[in-house]
C-alpha cells in the first residue's frame, strides 16, 4: 500500500534533527572514539597518547583477570536470567488460572520492576549481612558454614544475582502472562479431558507453546543484566571480595575512571561492543518467532 | 484468554448484580468445593509473600532503632521509630534535593525521549526524503551502543560541552530512543491513510496534522511509554554517577550508596539506610501500581 506523504523538502530533516543530533553526538562519535582510543596507551601523567596498535587488546586477552571478569559476567547474567525467567514462568502460570482476584494478584506481582537494581542490592545487602542479616542467621541453624559475602566470593555473587533477579521477575511475569493468554483454552481443555495432570499440562503443553516468549526473555534478561548491572555492583560489592563479582562493565569503569588506564578501558569497550552487537543480532534474528505461534 | 473471560464475567456482574449473585450462589451449592482453586490461591499468595519479603523486611528495619536492628533473633515486626528514622535519613542524605533531581531527570528523560521519537517517527512515516532509511538505521544501531561501550569518549563530550554536573548533561544524552521511535512508527503505520488524505484535502499542513490528529490518537501510547521511561530515568545509575560529582546534582539511587557504613568503626545505622531505600523506591513503584494498565502496555509494546 502506498502511503500518503506530505510534500515538503526540508521539514522531515528538521523533524529528525533532534534524534539524529543526539545519536551522532552521544552515540556514534563516542563509539568511534572508543575504537580510536583503544589503539593508544595514555601516559600516566597526562599528555598525548602513544599509538600502540592492538597492544591493549593483546594485553587484555592474555590477562587472567580479564578472563575472570568475563566468566563473572556470564555467571552473573546467566544466574539472573535462570532465576528470574524460571520464577517468572511458574508465577505467571499460577496467575493465569481461572480464579478470582487476578487483577489484584497481578498488581502484587509486577511492582518489583520499579525498584532500581542498586536499591534492591542495598536491601539484599542487609538480608545477607554477616552479623545482622536474616539469611545468615537462619542458615546458621542448618549449617556451620560461614555464610559471609565479605569472605566468600560465591555468596557475594548470590547476593547480587538475587537482588537483580528480584527486579527482573516482574517484567518476566508480565511477558509470560501475555504469552500464556495467547494459548487457546481449547488446547488446555483437550489435555484436561485426556486426563493430563496440571504438572503434565505445564511441561507438555505450556512450556513448548511458550518457548518463543521464553527465548525472547532469555535474550533480553541476558543483555540487560550484562550491560545494565553496573549499579548493583557499584552500590553493593565494589567487585569484591577479591574480584569475585567484578563483571566486565564494572572492570572497564574501574580501569578507566579509577585506574586511569584509558587505552585498556577503551579496548574493553570495543570488546563489549562486539558482544552486544552479537546479542542484539541474535535477538532480532529470532524476533519474528515470538509473535507467531 | 482467561483474563478476557474474567473481565466479561465482571461486566455482566456489574450490569445485573442480583442475577449474578443468584447464579453464583446456585453454582456454589451445586458444585463441590473447588480445592484446585484453593491450591492456586495458596501458591499465588506464597509467591507474593516471597517476592514481597525483601520490601517488607526493608520497611520493618526502617521503623526500628539500631538496638532492634542488630538484635538476635531478628525482629520481623514493625517498631515505632518510623517518623524519626525517615526524618533523620532525609536530613542526612539531603533526600529532598535527591528526590527533586531524580524527578527532574526521570520526567525530562521520559518527555524528551517521547517528543524526539514522535517527531522522527512522524518524519519517517509521513515524508519521503533522501536518507530516511539511513536515519532509521542510525536510530536502530543505538540499541547496540549502551553506555559501557562508549563511556570514556561520551564523558569527554559532556566535559567539552560544559555539561558536567548539569541537568542537560544528566538528561539529553539519554534521550535518543530506538524503541520509542519504533513504537510510534508502528502505531502511525496503523493509522488509516484516509486520515492524512482528508487532512491534506482540508488544507492542513504536516505540523497541523501531527498536532491535531496524530497527537490525540497517540495518548495511550504516550502514557504507556511515559511510565516505562520514567522508571528507566529514575533508576539509571551509571550515567549520573559518571557525570556528577557534587552533592547537589546527585540522583537518589546514587545518593543512597553513601549512607552505607563501609568501615567497622561506623555505626550500623541500617534503619536509616532502609528508610532511604524506601524513599528511593517508592516513587517508581507507586507509578507502576497506580498506572498499571499503561505500564503493562508500555512494557509489552515497546519491546515489539
Amino acid at each position: 500500500m502506498k502511503r500518503t506523504v506530505f510534500p515538503n523538502r526540508w521539514l522531515p530533516y528538521l523533524l529528525v534533527l533532534p534524534q539524529v543530533a543526539v545519536t551522532i553526538v552521544f552515540f556514534f562519535w563516542p563509539a568511534a572514539n572508543s575504537l580510536y582510543l583503544s589503539a593508544f596507551k595514555s601516559p600516566p601523567f597526562g599528555g598525548a597518547g602513544i599509538f600502540v596498535g592492538l597492544q591493549n587488546f593483546v594485553a587484555l586477552l592474555t590477562d587472567p583477570e580479564y578472563y575472570e571478569s568475563v566468566v563473572n559476567s556470564f555467571v552473573f547474567s546467566g544466574g539472573v536470567t535462570a532465576v528470574s525467567v524460571v520464577a517468572g514462568l511458574v508465577v505467571a502460570t499460577l496467575a493465569n488460572q481461572k480464579i478470582r482476584g487476578l487483577g489484584i494478584y497481578r498488581t502484587m506481582l509486577l511492582w518489583p520492576y520499579g525498584i532500581a537494581p542498586a536499591v534492591a542490592g542495598i536491601i539484599f545487602l542487609f538480608i545477607f549481612h554477616p552479623a545482622y542479616g536474616i539469611l545468615p542467621y537462619f542458615l546458621s541453624f542448618v549449617t556451620a558454614y560461614e555464610f559471609n559475602w565479605l569472605l566468600k566470593g560465591w555468596v557475594a555473587m548470590a547476593l547480587v544475582i538475587g537482588a537483580t533477579a528480584w527486579t527482573h521477575v516482574g517484567y518476566n511475569i508480565a511477558f509470560f502472562l501475555a504469552g500464556l493468554q495467547a494459548i487457546p483454552t481449547s488446547v488446555m481443555e483437550a489435555a484436561s479431558v485426556d486426563g493430563a495432570s496440571p504438572v503434565r499440562r505445564f511441561t507438555a503443553i505450556i512450556v513448548p507453546l511458550i518457548s518463543p516468549v521464553t527465548f525472547y526473555l532469555v535474550v533480553v534478561n541476558m543483555v540487560s543484566s550484562f550491560f545494565g548491572s553496573f549499579g548493583v555492583i557499584h552500590a553493593v560489592t565494589h567487585g569484591g571480595p577479591g574480584g569475585a563479582t567484578e563483571i566486565m562493565v564494572y572492570k572497564l569503569w574501574k580501569d578507566g575512571f579509577i585506574g586511569l588506564n584509558l587505552g585498556s578501558s577503551a579496548a574493553q569497550s570495543v570488546l563489549l561492543m562486539g558482544l552486544v552487537i552479537g546479542m542484539t543480532m541474535l535477538q532480532f534474528r529470532f524476533a519474528e518467532k515470538k509473535v507467531t505461534y | 484468554m482467561d483474563h478476557a473471560r474474567a473481565t466479561t464475567v465482571g461486566a455482566d456482574a456489574l450490569a445485573r448484580p442480583r442475577a449474578a449473585t443468584v447464579e453464583r450462589v446456585v453454582e456454589r451449592r451445586r458444585r463441590p468445593f473447588d480445592w484446585g482453586a484453593l491450591v492456586v490461591h495458596a501458591l499465588l499468595i506464597a509467591s507474593i509473600a516471597v517476592i514481597a519479603f525483601p520490601l517488607y523486611y526493608a520497611f520493618v528495619i526502617s521503623t526500628q532503632e539500631v538496638s532492634e536492628v542488630i538484635q538476635k533473633p531478628p525482629r520481623l515486626l514493625p517498631s515505632s521509630h518510623l517518623i524519626e528514622n525517615y526524618a533523620e535519613a532525609w536530613r542526612r542524605s539531603h533526600m529532598g534535593r535527591l528526590l527533586v533531581n531524580s524527578s527532574i531527570v526521570a520526567v525530562a528523560v521520559a518527555v524528551g525521549k517521547i517528543a524526539i521519537s514522535m517527531l522522527s517517527a512522524f518524519a519517517i512515516v509521513y515524508f519521503r526524503f533522501r536518507g530516511s532509511s539511513f536515519v532509521f538505521w542510525m536510530i536502530f544501531v543505538t540499541l547496540m551502543l549502551p553506555i559501557p561501550v562508549r563511556i570514556l569518549p561520551t564523558y569527554e563530550v559532556i566535559g567539552s560541552l560544559g555539561w558536567l554536573n548539569s541537568y542537560a548533561g544528566l538528561t539529553v544524552p539519554l534521550m535518543a530512543s530506538a524503541t520509542a521511535t519504533f513504537l510510534f512508527r508502528q502505531f502511525y503505520l496503523t493509522v488509516p491513510n484516509e486520515l492524512a488524505e482528508a487532512a491534506q484535502i482540508d488544507g492542513a499542513g504536516p505540523l497541523r496534522f501531527l498536532w491535531s490528529f496524530l497527537l490525540p490518537l497517540s495518548w495511550a501510547n504516550i502514557a504507556a511509554l511515559f511510565v516505562v521511561l520514567f522508571i528507566y530515568g529514575w533508576n539509571e545509575y551509571f550515567w549520573p554517577l559518571l557525570i556528577t560529582n557534587t552533592e547537589e546534582m546527585r540522583t537518589v539511587v546514587i545518593g543512597l550508596e553513601r549512607l552505607i557504613p563501609r568501615s567497622g568503626t561506623e555505626l550500623p545505622t541500617w534503619n536509616l539506610i532502609m528508610a532511604g531505600a524506601m524513599m528511593a523506591l517508592l516513587p517508581p513503584v507507586a507509578v507502576i501500581v497506580f498506572m498499571q494498565r499503561w505500564f503493562v502496555k508500555g512494557l509489552i509494546e515497546s519491546e515489539k
